[in-house]
């Protein structure tokens, strides 16, 4: 059998510089600065997070992501928390780009402070304006052609009302039941679509939650085992400390591509 | 009018610690026909006289739509008023498309203010010449405030800028105990008698002067409050609530003197 599983070990694997994206499959070079070009904007992220999951449940909201962030596939940090709660009524989940995450977290840190001055009753902001806001500031992000590189989710509870937003880098933004962004929309989503009732408990959707974020475990090579399932609802807002996934890789051994055999086993 | 060394500059101090060139601009809200406002637990209501300059002449706006929910009645310099409804305006529909949400009367109240204050610090500016009663139903229910040239602004139950507006606030004085209650016809009511006070002479020497009092033409009247969005009544509209003042005032022994020359 051949150990190289279709390398060429005579490349190098390492040029000197990271992207996840194989520009040069697409026709395209990869960007070498000079000294007098002109500036450029970012067309990768560089420390990612992967997906970010989250359910309404009835009188309340789940909302769920891992602690890992990436260096492309490097597992580079593994204790970073991407779910933030912005106040009493909203917290809001990051996949994409943590920087870009931390500028947008302080950004809304802020309109929240200002709007719940500006206003003479003290109230909190409503998670559906929240929504709206950073909505508009992705798309104008987007249109000056330099996005910012994330998709983010807002979950809240106001006047016993749940919310459950997601906007991306494109300023695409809609409300749903449930909500998975990255490769957990492809893996998670059908998941969530089955479970889905109207009247899940909320013991429920933190369980459905716990078993999605395992299966993208198991799938995503950027997932990881550490997680954080946070809930706001009637009892207010849960940031949960950190758990890990019980894991079970014992199917394994029969399962097509797992160990990077590139064929199947043969048969015996 | 009172003339001092210190009033030509909006910036100048007087050694009483007075800033003329200020005053002289809230002056100008009091030259300017009266605006009347009220509120209960679930309306909130403006009355203005609108003045005409001839005969022959359309009367003067003096209630403006800001939004769904939101309505200025303007006392002073009208000129000045529009260019504040433009931006009260403005700054609505920008609420609404950033948060998805209607404009919080108190956050646009401070706004403007804020507004109004920078024209009383900057060189080269004169303070606006208008007064303003704005009156709001949002999340935290009925508004009602006043702004002034001078950059304050006030809460209240009920109040009245404007010529004349003391007998106007006399009225509401009176009468103020019964609006947290009252009905959205009742809040119109008093509204227009408050009005009344400002362009009826109680006098007895009245009888010489032509004053037809509050009238279809001459009045106007917004309201806004819990599932009703802002309505403005104007001329004919105006009529079966001015039907229902002609009689009231008199049998609650108000203006005494009117009914008796009657």
């Amino acid at each position: 059998m051949d150990s190289s599983y279709g390398l060429d070990l005579n490349k190098p694997l390492y040029d000197g510089r990271y992207s996840w994206f194989d520009h040069s499959k697409f026709g395209g070079t990869v960007y070498e600065p000079k000294p007098n070009d002109p500036s450029t904007r970012t067309t990768d992220p560089i420390v990612t997070g992967t997906s970010v999951l989250a359910v309404k449940y009835k009188g309340g909201v789940a909302i769920a992501a891992d602690t890992l962030l990436s260096y492309g596939s490097l597992a580079r940090f593994r204790d970073i928390r991407r779910i933030h709660k912005l106040n009493e009524h909203t917290i809001i989940g990051s996949s994409g780009e943590y920087s870009d995450f931390q500028y947008i977290t302080r950004m809304l840190d802020d309109v929240v402070t200002d709007n719940h001055i500006a206003d003479n009753n003290l109230q909190p902001m409503d998670p559906k304006s929240i929504f709206s806001y950073l909505s508009r500031v992705m798309y104008q992000r987007r249109n000056k052609q330099d996005p910012l590189y994330n998709n983010i989710v807002v979950a809240g509870y106001r006047n016993g009302e749940s919310f459950l937003g997601s906007v991306d880098l494109l300023g695409t933004h809609y409300q749903d039941d449930h909500i998975a962004t990255g490769f957990g929309d492809h893996i998670a989503r059908p998941l969530l679509r089955n479970a889905y009732k109207p009247d899940l408990t909320k013991e429920e959707a933190v369980k459905l939650l716990e078993k999605c974020l395992t299966v993208l475990f198991y799938r995503d090579a950027r997932a990881y085992y550490r997680v954080q399932i946070c809930t706001i609802g009637e009892d207010g807002v849960n940031i949960a400390e950190p758990q890990v996934l019980q894991t079970d890789w014992s199917v394994g051994n029969v399962t097509y591509g797992y160990d990077g055999r590139r064929t199947a086993l043969p048969q015996a | 009018m009172f003339r001092s060394d210190y009033d030509s500059d909006i910036s100048i101090w007087s050694p009483q610690g007075r800033i003329h060139q200020i005053e002289y601009a809230m002056e100008a809200v009091k030259q300017g026909s009266a605006s009347v406002g009220l509120k209960s637990k679930t309306h909130a209501v403006v009355a203005a006289v609108k003045r005409a300059s001839s005969e022959l002449g359309s009367n003067q706006q003096k209630v403006f739509r800001i939004d769904d929910h939101l309505a200025i009645s303007m006392s002073g310099l009208t000129a000045d008023g529009r260019v504040l409804t433009k931006y009260l305006r403005n700054e609505c529909l920008n609420h609404k498309f950033v948060y998805e949400q209607p404009m919080p009367v108190s956050k646009l109240v401070v706004q403007l203010a804020d507004k109004s204050q920078v024209h009383t610090q900057q060189s080269g500016r004169r303070p606006y010449g208008v007064g303003l009663l704005v009156i709001g139903y949002d999340e935290n229910g009925p508004h009602l405030y006043e702004t002034s040239p001078s950059g304050n602004y006030y809460d209240y139950k009920a109040q009245a800028i404007g010529n004349r507006f003391q007998s106007a606030r006399t009225y509401l004085e009176k009468t103020y105990e019964t609006f947290d209650d009252a009905t959205p016809e009742e809040l119109i009511r008093h509204s227009l008698l408050a009005l009344r006070e400002t362009v009826q002479t109680s006098s007895s020497s009245s009888s010489s002067t032509p004053n037809e009092g509050i009238t279809s033409k001459n009045a106007v009247v917004a309201i806004v409050g819990r599932d009703q969005k802002l309505t403005i009544y104007e001329n004919e509209e105006l009529i079966p609530f001015l039907a229902g003042i002609e009689t009231s005032g008199a049998a609650a022994g108000e203006n005494t003197a009117t009914s008796m020359e009657e």
